[in-house]
């Protein structure tokens, strides 16, 4: 168990000498369960590779624990760092047997006998795969080789488990599953966890803080919660949860409230203390909306039926709003009430157009 | 949980490479350096500046010379006229096998393939054989020319032929390939639009093969102008004069001395082998019209009642091509001298006895041969795997550098590799005091340089089907370089290198261009037994070794072929 800790963290393209991963200042607590979640090309999978080692920073410091693996003044590579690793096409070797993957790593420190045999089975039985010790990793299912592969980092009792988007060449319905099965490796082994996808769903369901990146930088930090109902910038907004960002006029601040005109409406909505009057950006999430006898006029875009509820697509005097509602039929017209909403920080009208 | 100890903190090393890693990158440098950049820097600077003395007097009488200007002149005209000849049948046939439904298309392959894989002096000699008025086929057949009269093969056009034939498959392959990523949808397109067998052809499939013809005809010149083997068994008894025979022709006639002249000539071919890169690039450059959308490959046309009219043209080429030679070339081992017509009364194993048995030279060329392709295969199968590791996985620069000029002496015409070997080795090593020259080791050396590429690129098409990140997860779990290189790489990789290893073998057991010029009493190999024994005019025991050669040539391709499943494609030149 270790913290990780990466300080001013810079790693350019080879070819283009573009930033990749852009002065990245990010602590991860000892035990931490952190998701790095992003659009692809933002930098999460670079920002784990510096971690892993298999990258070099150009300029910066990763630590871990207490030791500084890359810096200025020198590089740990990556077979001397403990940590492990789960990659996303798994990288199970073809050519030994799931035992003989799972056990590599103690074949590697020199481990061998009873406590080899013994470890090896304890790894395997950890992920339920104990009767499929002699198999190759050709003849198992895609679940059961990510959990060798799980079952290959949990040997060595890793100081920090890296995961490189774990469940994306999963097919959905084993996703769910293995997730289950991530929040139980993690309360098990209390290992510090970093794990890397672009599906928002999973890294709110999984970490207790996630990273959202843009252009190689932490765009935002926050516990899943905070990061919904809370998004620090436009772009976060936008790509976590699925919200309307809509133009609002802050009229004054008092505390974490502010009292807002938007879509035409005066309403309070929560606002960052310090919030300052004048135009500013707000995000409505789709559960922040209902219909309403008066209020704003909208018009209805595109519905979406999803089971338990419809996800309505509105057009509020030019403004795009989703809202999400119960009820199986929406008329073409209607009228819509603000009932939250978050004054996006720092955020300009002037932004969006 | 992980003990204190578990955690004790790793030191912080100054570089992200371990010892063994740097160890072996620094071993593969001076490999390369050895084998590779030295010979061809002397090479260069023997040219500009013969016996140490700057000046480029030596290189323009050479080239001033009217020996080296004819042979210069016979060169390019029999090279020129052997590459259309060679693009005519490889890309013909490469067009009708991936673009049509002819039968037994991997049978009509192996069989082409064969001849590129029989070394070219003894297709040269087979060839000669069942043309000349001693042919035992023809003979019995009554068609062979009067007896005394000249082997209508020892002109330039049978250098021609012969080029045209042996190239031949080197465009075969290019254009294959090629086809194979025509997609159907695109011919299918050219159908929807009323297009016909023929015009889709021309106005679909042409264009996007064109790269591809370029490309192999660009390979097979410059393979036809660094070829000794045809020359030397058609060419020389004609008097026919190419660069590489005049090279071997002055060495061997005035020794040492004429090194300067010599260099200055490999130069000359090198030289024109470099140009004739270049504008293959060009051309390639010119004729590309960038990717097409990716889908199923195109299965091409059905020829219907046709089918059978195309299948026997094919046999009866491959048939008059290959077999009847190598036919013509079994019948003379097994008779007692040239113009013994063959029959149950004359046939005799003598030949093979005597070769293997009472000549001393022929006994010894097959266990020089056998060792020198043999150590070059093994010790290659060792350097590929590391080579292939660091410059993919690894991303070395210095060491995909080095891989690209690994390529050097493998390009360049042999003569001009066994001259640059020559000029490094003759003098007594440096500290060592021994010269390698006239010692089997130098032909060991000239074979490493020549084979790396060989052996390195199915190691590296196979690395391109591993994910990168079974090394890295390796890695991860802790190993060093030489431990992962050893887990991991090699066991991975084993097919592939195999296969690799076979080739070098291959290519190097039947190889007459390098050792015609590096060997010395003691040191003959396979090629050069043929060579000789042609020259001293024992036809059937240069047949006996040739039909000995062949059969082993035969034997290996067996052997790989059993590799083959377990390989990427395109490994094996000649699986369909």
């Amino acid at each position: 168990m270790a913290r990780v800790i990466l300080a001013g963290v810079t790693r350019r393209f080879t070819a283009t000498g573009a930033a990749a991963v852009d002065t990245v200042d990010l602590t991860v607590a000892d035990g931490g369960f952190i998701a790095l979640l992003g659009p692809s090309g933002c930098g999460k999978t670079t920002l784990l590779r510096l971690i892993a080692g298999f990258e070099r920073p150009d300029a910066g410091r990763v630590t871990i624990g207490d030791d500084t693996v890359a810096g200025p003044d020198g590089f740990v590579p990556p077979e001397r760092r403990q940590v492990g690793m789960v990659f996303q096409s798994f990288a199970l070797w073809p050519h030994m047997t799931v035992a003989g993957n799972v056990g590599y790593p103690l074949r590697v420190a020199g481990i061998r006998g009873p406590d080899y045999h013994r470890k090896v089975a304890e790894a395997l039985a950890a992920v339920s795969l104990g009767p499929l010790a002699d198999r190759r990793p050709a003849a198992l299912s895609g679940g059961q080789r990510q959990r060798v592969a799980l079952a290959r980092c949990l040997v060595m009792r890793p100081r920090v488990v890296l995961l490189d988007e774990p469940l994306a060449s999963l097919d959905p319905h084993l996703r769910t599953a293995m997730q289950a099965e991530f929040t139980r490796f993690h309360a098990l082994t209390r290992a510090t966890m970093i794990y890397v996808t672009h599906d928002q769903a999973e890294a709110l369901a999984l970490a207790d803080q996630v990273a959202v990146m843009q252009h190689g930088r932490i765009a935002q930090l926050a516990p899943p919660r905070e990061l919904y109902r809370a998004p620090a910038s436009e772009f976060v907004a936008r790509f976590v949860g699925g919200g309307a960002v809509v133009p609002a006029m802050v009229l004054s601040a008092q505390g974490d409230t502010a009292e807002v005109e938007l879509l035409g409406l005066r309403r309070r909505l929560r606002a960052a203390p310090g919030q300052r009057p004048g135009p500013a950006l707000a995000c409505l999430r789709p559960e922040d909306l209902r219909i309403a006898a008066d209020g704003a006029a909208a018009t209805l875009r595109a519905a979406r039926y999803q089971g338990a509820t419809t996800e309505a697509e509105l057009d509020v005097g030019g403004q795009t709003v989703w809202l999400r509602t119960q009820s199986d039929t929406i008329p073409d017209a209607l009228y819509l009430d603000v009932t939250d909403g978050w004054v996006i920080p720092g955020s300009k009208e002037a932004v969006l157009f | 949980m992980p003990s204190d100890a578990a955690l004790a903190p790793p030191p912080l090393a100054g570089t992200g490479m371990d010892g063994g890693e740097r160890a072996v990158r620094l071993g593969l440098a001076a490999f390369v350096a050895l084998v590779a950049f030295w010979p061809v820097a002397r090479l260069l600077a023997e040219a500009v500046a013969p016996g140490g003395h700057p000046g480029l007097r030596v290189l323009a009488q050479t080239w001033a010379a009217p020996a080296t200007r004819v042979a210069l002149g016979h060169t390019l005209v029999a090279s020129g006229l052997g590459t259309v000849l060679a693009t005519l049948l490889g890309a013909g046939l490469a067009l009708v096998v991936a673009l049509t439904d002819i039968r037994a298309k991997a049978a009509v392959v192996v069989t082409f393939m064969l001849l590129l894989m029989v070394a070219p002096q003894v297709l040269a000699l087979a060839w000669a054989q069942l043309a000349g008025p001693g042919s035992p086929l023809l003979g019995a057949l009554g068609l062979a020319p009067r007896p005394g009269s000249r082997n209508p093969l020892y002109s330039p056009g049978g250098v021609v032929l012969l080029f045209g034939l042996h190239h031949a498959p080197l465009v075969f392959l290019a254009v294959r390939a090629a086809l194979r990523q025509v997609p159907q949808a695109l011919l299918e397109a050219a159908q929807v639009s009323g297009a016909g067998a023929w015009r889709s052809l021309l106005t679909i499939v042409l264009p996007l093969a064109g790269p591809a013809i370029a490309a192999g005809a660009g390979l097979a010149f410059v393979s036809c102008i660094g070829n000794f083997g045809i020359p030397a068994l058609l060419g020389i008894p004609a008097g026919y004069s190419v660069l590489v025979t005049l090279i071997y022709q002055r060495l061997s006639g005035f020794g040492p001395a004429v090194l300067p002249e010599v260099a200055a000539i490999a130069l000359g071919l090198g030289l024109i082998a470099g140009l004739a890169l270049a504008l293959q690039g060009w051309l390639r450059g010119l004729l590309q019209v960038g990717g097409a959308d990716a889908g199923p490959a195109a299965t091409g046309w059905q020829l219907g009642r046709w089918r059978p009219a195309a299948e026997a043209l094919i046999w009866a080429l491959l048939l008059v091509a290959l077999v009847l030679p190598l036919a013509a070339l079994l019948a003379q081992s097994l008779v007692p001298a040239v113009g013994v017509r063959l029959s149950a009364a004359t046939a005799t194993l003598a030949n093979y006895g005597y070769v293997l048995g009472e000549d001393a030279a022929a006994r010894r060329a097959f266990t020089n041969s056998f060792l020198l392709a043999g150590a070059a295969a093994a010790i290659l199968l060792l350097l590929a795997v590391p080579l292939a590791v660091l410059g993919e996985w690894r991303r070395s620069r210095a060491i995909a550098l080095l891989s690209l000029a690994a390529e050097l002496p493998y390009a360049l015409p042999g003569v001009v590799l066994a001259m640059a070997m020559i000029l490094v080795f003759l003098r007594p090593l440096p500290l060592l005091g021994i010269s390698l020259y006239s010692t089997p080791w130098i032909i060991l050396l000239a074979y490493l340089a020549r084979f790396l590429t060989l052996a390195w690129r199915p190691v590296t098409a196979g690395l391109a089907q591993v994910d990168r990140h079974l090394d890295e997860a390796a890695q991860g779990a802790g190993a060093g370089f030489l431990y992962r290189l050893r887990t991991v790489a090699y066991p991975l990789l084993a097919p592939a290198a195999g296969a690799g290893a076979i080739l070098v073998f291959l290519t190097a057991f039947n190889e007459l261009t390098v050792s015609a010029l590096l060997w010395s009493s003691g040191s003959e190999t396979v090629g050069v037994a043929i060579f000789s024994l042609d020259q001293g005019g024992e036809s059937s025991a240069a047949a006996a070794v040739s039909v000995l050669s062949v059969s082993a040539t035969l034997a290996l391709i067996g052997v790989a072929s059993l590799l083959a499943r377990r390989l990427p494609p395109g490994v094996l030149p000649w699986r369909a």
